[in-house]
Order: C-alpha cells, then structure tokens, then sequence
C-alpha cells in the first residue's frame, strides 16, 4: 500500500510534503508507545569536552574536585561553544583524558565518578521569572544551559537565536518530524513535555521576536498532532500543522519547503529567508532548564533495533558509556553494529567505551543475522532514476557517482551541485544495484575538502 | 560484557532497500511471459523454437564475451533472457531460425557486451539484433505467415527450418493451404499504408492479425506493462508520452484527410508501438535519467514512429525511432537536469 501511496495516489494526499523522498520501513511500534524511564546512573560519567559543533569547552574544575549534579564543569571556549554541567553528584577523576568517540579522533573529556550513596537531587536551581527577560538576556540564559540541538546536529542553540547582521528571524519552525526509522524520543517529549515544549517556543519567539512559530509533525504522529492542539491556546501566534511521513522530512531544508513552500539558498542558513528551525527536545528542554537556570545534564534517547531486548525511550545522564547504557537495556551480546541516533543518517560506533553526548537521539543495535546489513552485489549503474526521484535535493546522483569513478571531484563539486548533498542516504537506499552512493559522496567532499585546506596553506 | 562480540562499523545508511537489479529484471521476465504464452498459442511451435534459440544464443553470447574478457558471469542478472526474449516478440514467427541465431548473437554482442555489459549499452541490445537481421535478410523479415494455422502445434512453418546460409524456401504455397479466411500476407501496417484498408480495432487489441510473433495483442501486452509499471520497475513517463505524442500527431493528421491517413486507435495498436513503448523503450539503461527527459524521449520516439510509418518507406517506425531516441538520450539527459533544491537563478547571481 505504501509503495502505490508514491506515484499516482499522491493526489489524494492529505498532508503538506516536500518533493522527493524516501519511504523506508519505520520500526517505531517498538518503542512509540512507551513512556520516557529513567535509567541508573553509571558508575564513572564521561564528559568529552566537544560534542557539539565549532569550539571545544574548556574545563573549570580540578582532578579531585567535587562536583554537584548540576553544577557548571566547564565554560564556553567561544561564541560558538557551549558550557558543560555535571550530569551526577561525584568526583572529578580526571580531566583532558582522550576519549574515543563516535566521529574517530579521540577527543579529551573530563571523567567523572559517581557517588553511589548520593541522592543525585539537581542543587543548581535557581528559579527566575522568564518574563522579565529581555531578549538579549534569554539569548545569554539559553547559553548558559549549555542547550545544543537535540534532533543530532549538536549545533549550539544560542547562536541560532542571533542570526546573522541584517538577518531576521520571523518564523521559527519546531520540528517534530522524527523521520528516522525507530526513533522515537521526539513523540514521547511531545506527549509528555507538551507545556514545556509550548513554553520554549515562546521563549524563543521573544528571543528571535519572531511573530510565529509552526510546529511540524509528521503523520504517523497524529496523536501528537492533537495533544499539543489542545494545550494551544487560540490567542497564541503557534500553530501545529501534520507533514507528511516522509524521510527525510525532518531535514530543517526539506521541513521549511512542506510548511512554508519555501526554499533556503544553496550554500545558506535557513535565517537567510527568516526562519530558524529547532528540535521539539530541544525545546522542550530550553523551557524547562531556562527557569530554573539550570544546565543540560540529560536528554531523552531511544533505545532500540532488534538486538535490544527492553527497547524503550530513557532520560540518559549525558556522559553515559554506551556499554552501561546497552547493559541496562539487556542488549544482544552478538550485536554486528551499534548505531548512534537513527539507521539513515547515524554513525556506527567502533567502540562501546563511546560516551552518550548532547546530540545523541537514538540507540540502534544490530544482530548480525540483520539482513540490511549483508554484504550485497554491487552492480553496474543500470540508469533506472530511481535516485533522482529520492533525492530530495534533486540532484543526479547517478551522474555524481560515475564522476566519482574516475575521480572528477571538482567537477561535482562545480557543475553537478556536490555541496548541496546533505547525505541523507535517499540514493544508497534505493539504488537496486546496491551502489554506495553516499558513501562516495562523502569521500568526494572529503578529498575537495582537503584540496581545499591544502591550496589555502600553500 | 561486549568484548568478544564482533562489532561492525559502516558508515550510513544503515537500511538499504530490498529491491535489486536482479529482482526488476526477474520481473520483466515475468511480465513477458504471457505475452510469449499468447503468442506460442497464436503461431504454435514455430514461435516457441525462435524464443527458445534467441534466448538460448543471447545467453551464450553473453556466457562467451564474459569469457572472453574476463568479466565474472552476468547471466545470473536476467537481462540478458530479457533481451532473447524481447528480440523474438520481434521477429516473424516463420523466421528461420539459424538468422534469428544470428540476430541474437548480434544483438548481444554487438548491442551490449561489446559496450561492457548490462550498464554501458548505448541502444536497447534487442532491437541492435532485431536492426541488423532487418538490413541483412529484408525478404524474411518481411515474411508474414496466419496466426491460428491448422496443425501449428505440430508442424513448424517450412521456413523456420532452413539450412543456415540458405534462402528459405517459399512459403507462399504453405499460407495458401493454412489460411482460414483470405490472409493476404500483410500486416495490418501495410494494409493500411498500402490499400488504405484499416484493420478491426478488436483484432488488434487480441491480436488476431498478422505480425511479428509477440507483438500482435495490444491488450495483453499493455497489461503486462502495467505490472511493471504498478511495481515501480518500469518508469510509466516513457509509454505515457510515446502515446500522447502518437496521438497528438495522428489526431490532426486523421481528422483533416481520414481516408488516406489512419485513426489514431489504430496507430496506437497496430504494429509494433504497444511493444516498444512497453518494454523497448522502457530499458532503463538505454532511456534517459530525469523525469522530465523521460517525457521528452518518450515524445521523440512517439513522433518518428508516426513519421516513419506515414511518410518512410517502411512499413514500421518504432524500431528506429527508439534507436535513435536511444542514441539521443545522454544528450536528454543532460538539458533536462531538475534545479536543485535552493538553487538561484543564473540571472539573479550576475
């Protein structure tokens, strides 16, 4: 039924969309109507100083020292950068420790040890009228949470919220998209967190004094849909519209053309036509954390995949090994492939020992039977489109990938639109011949990168 | 707890799905297996041999070019079974059989392997066989023997079975004996072209005529395609506008002079068009990659084919029109490119 839903039936369709796109098995039964639990609290907490974009954090605290849940461990090192907060009442074990992480290099972190018989009660909490902020205030407010985007790209939210000199933001757009097969902590902030979602969006309006905010759901979330419809109220210039279930519809590109009709520039920021455009959990957490000044010490995240025996949606300690986390959650012990976020877009871990950080929505955990993830025949390109159609950049691919055979990188990169590729993984998706495409599109940017790096050096 | 478990580490995505090229390609075959059903009934064993030996020399002649260059084995793929297949839909069902040996050969080696295999050939490998055997041996192609001959199951037509390098012997005297009611030799295409008489439009949609041995049943093979076209392995822009275009030349043409030029049904059922447009055309190799360049292909091939059958000397324009179409269809292709998302005007950056 899906698949006739594509071609002719789109006319009938009920819900505001973007061209193009992929509909890939969702898995979200798993966890969808699971509620957010807590989990333990890991013995040692591993804090890398840089898990969000632009500069690292630097530390404020000693080797020795004792901190308290809650309390700030280390500053911003720049505009672009954000402070840390102690996830857990503990010690500091040690600090600048390289840590593995999810991307390769190692990076250093501060590791902290958990009190056991501590309460971990959150003592930083200072309670403040957000009303008597003025804009400027809620900008610095929001940076002092240390909030970052919670939906994966990790990009600090203060920044956000002061667009570029002559830039205004008179829109912001909520995703609550949630396209990535088996996430599903989205929803669950949604259902659970509906007034302190409605409450950070509100702080962000007055933030950006943007004059409306859209909420954008995806349609296998009605449910949603209308529970943040009623806590609405009539008066308030937000509105929350259902998109419809696409991947990759939660793409802040591809959810501004469903709701607005509009299209950012190649090459720019959604700011450059007005819009800003924010996580639901991010916003969630700004309209909690602000008011109580606190910082960001925990985030939602689905655990889940078929090698995960209690899957579910948990408020994981930011910090949390990936080993402790999969230990609680009773995970395959002959798990082929770990995920962090989701299966489209996420990067597979090489090590357990990785921590969980700001930008980590999801959990996914292969068994090594996982017939996705078997080694197929690649075939020579048989022309067929099929990429074209799923892009939803609208590139050619298939061209992008027969000019990567012979290495014509800048020739992408310059006549066939290389940079636009967000690598949402459409084209790999579809391509019958099992080609990797973005796989090779990544590489391909990589080598201009580095082409790039070394004629500016030399 | 983790420590002896192998972990794996792709880069994403982590999903694939599960459609391949084998599995399309299965599928056509599938979808032209009624159609060589129908025409087996139709034309009796003579039909199947010619299927059977193009399938089985395209297959070999892929086997030995693979061999040959020390590629790994492809057959496994299916697209060379589509290609015998296809190529026999093609020809006369009194075809011998050592051309229709030499067509598939051709059609294989010429048409595919020799531009690298399934992938890199430039024109439909089919009807590369099909365009040979038509320039090499005009007389047999033109050859049309009844459908529903008495005692087709049993006998081949005589000259199916000519000597290689022979001429075949003369089957005028076997039609006269085997025609039911005044076959006259002729396709419904040359009827028209030549005498002005139009075929039933019933016929043609069963597929009860004279013609080469699959593409008689417009009905049957326009519902074949559907499958594929309802499966998502067969891109539906390329037939829709092969027919819009045929009509959209055909209609003007028949309503200012309908005694000397045909009715647009008729171009649309007759001959080879519904085979073409279906699965000719539609090889995804050979047919251009945007969605708007499959429009336009589809549109050029719809308008030569009437073209060539109005005003050329043929009788039938679709082989040709998709070849050259074929040959066009890098340069499609590359004028119709979609604007990427966000891109701005050229004018408004100057």
């Amino acid at each position: 039924m899906r698949r006739l839903q594509m071609g002719f039936f789109n006319l009938f369709r009920k819900h505001k969309t973007f061209s193009h796109g992929i509909h890939p098995l969702e898995h979200k039964e798993m966890t969808a109507k699971l509620k957010i639990r807590r989990i333990l609290f890991a013995p040692k907490m591993v804090i890398p100083l840089s898990q969000h974009r632009g500069v690292p954090a630097v530390a404020l605290v000693k080797p020795g020292q004792e901190v308290v849940r809650g309390e700030p461990i280390a500053e911003a090192g720049g505009f672009v950068s954000v402070p840390m907060h102690s996830p857990v009442t503990g010690r500091v074990k040690a600090i600048d420790e390289l840590v593995p992480t999810p991307e390769g290099p190692k990076t250093p972190a501060i590791i902290i040890e958990t009190y056991e018989a501590s309460t971990q009660k959150v003592l930083f909490d200072f309670p403040r009228d957000v009303n008597n902020l003025t804009p400027e205030q809620l900008v610095e407010a929001v940076k002092d949470t240390g909030m970052v985007g919670l939906g994966g790209a990790a990009f600090p939210s203060h920044v956000k919220l002061l667009p570029p000199e002559g830039k205004k933001i008179d829109t912001i757009v909520v995703n609550g998209c949630e396209c990535e097969p088996y996430l599903t902590c989205d929803h669950r902030v949604m259902l659970e967190q509906t007034d302190k979602l409605i409450r950070g969006i509100k702080m962000v309006m007055k933030a950006t004094g943007a004059e409306q905010a859209i909420i954008g759901v995806e349609d296998n979330k009605l449910d949603a849909v209308s529970h943040i419809r009623e806590k609405l109220s009539a008066d308030l210039p937000i509105t929350c519209q259902a998109v419809e279930t696409k991947y990759p519809q939660g793409a802040e590109k591809m959810l501004i053309a469903s709701l607005l009709g509009k299209e950012v520039p190649s090459g720019g920021i959604p700011a450059d036509i007005g819009v800003a455009v924010y996580n639901v959990g991010t916003l969630a957490q700004i309209g909690d954390l602000v008011p109580n000044s606190r910082g960001l010490i925990e985030r939602v995240v689905t655990v889940s995949g078929p090698g995960v025996e209690k899957p579910g949606n948990y408020m994981v300690p930011i910090g949390t090994p990936l080993r402790f986390l999969l230990e609680q959650v009773g995970a395959d012990l002959n798990a082929s492939e770990v995920i962090l976020g989701g299966p489209m877009m996420g990067m597979s871990v090489a090590s357990l020992d990785v921590a969980i950080t700001k930008g980590v929505s999801g959990v996914v955990v292969y068994p090594p039977q996982e017939q996705d993830l078997k080694p197929r025949t690649v075939f020579p390109c048989i022309k067929c489109g099929e990429c074209l159609s799923a892009c939803p950049v609208r590139l050619n691919p298939s061209m992008l990938a027969q000019l990567a055979g012979v290495r014509e990188y800048e020739v992408m990169e310059n006549e066939y639109h290389l940079n636009d590729c967000f690598e949402c993984g459409c084209c790999s998706y579809v391509c019958p011949s099992n080609i990797p495409l973005t796989q090779y599109f990544r590489i391909a940017k990589a080598v201009n990168r580095e082409a790039k790096l070394a004629e500016s050096a030399g | 707890m983790f420590k002896r478990s192998p972990v794996e580490i792709r880069t994403s995505p982590h999903m694939k799905r599960a459609v391949t090229v084998e599995q399309i390609m299965r599928n056509v075959v599938y979808a032209l297996l009624p159609i060589c059903a129908w025409s087996i009934y139709q034309f009796g064993i003579s039909a199947l041999a010619l299927i059977i030996v193009t399938t089985l020399t395209c297959m070999a002649t892929e086997a030995f070019f693979n061999w040959m260059s020390d590629r790994p084995n492809t057959l496994g793929d299916y697209s060379v079974i589509i290609t015998g297949m296809l190529l026999a839909l093609t020809l006369p069902p009194g075809f011998p059989l050592w051309m229709a040996a030499v067509a598939g050969f051709v059609a294989v080696g010429l048409g595919k392997s020799l531009f690298g295999g399934i992938g890199y050939n430039v024109m439909n490998p089919a009807l590369i066989g099909r365009a040979f055997v038509q320039a090499a041996f005009p007389v047999a192609i033109t050859t049309w023997t009844p459908s529903f001959a008495p005692g087709r199951f049993v006998e081949f037509i005589p000259s199916s079975l000519a000597l290689p390098f022979m001429s075949p012997v003369d089957t005028s005297d076997w039609v006269q004996e085997h025609t039911i009611d005044g076959f006259t030799g002729a396709t419904p295409l040359a009827l028209q072209k030549f005498e002005q008489v139009s075929v039933d439009t019933m016929d043609l949609l069963t597929g009860t005529v004279a013609g080469s041995v699959g593409e008689t049943s417009a009905l049957l093979i326009f519902v074949c395609g559907l499958y594929l076209a309802v499966r998502k392995m067969m891109n539906w822009r390329i037939p829709a506008g092969i027919f819009s275009m045929t009509i959209l030349v055909t209609l003007p043409l028949y309503l200012w002079k309908p005694e000397i030029y045909p009715s647009p049904q008729f171009m649309l059922l007759s001959g080879g068009l519904m085979l073409g447009a279906m699965f000719m055309a539609t090889d995804m190799v050979a047919s251009p990659l945007t969605p708007k360049g499959l429009w336009l292909y589809g549109a050029v091939i719809g308008f030569l084919t009437v073209i060539i059958r109005l005003y050329g000397g043929l009788t039938e324009g679709v082989m040709y029109a998709i070849l050259i179409a074929n040959a066009l269809s890098p340069m499609i292709s590359s004028i119709t490119q979609p604007r990427v998302y966000g891109e701005q005007k050229k004018e408004a950056e100057s």
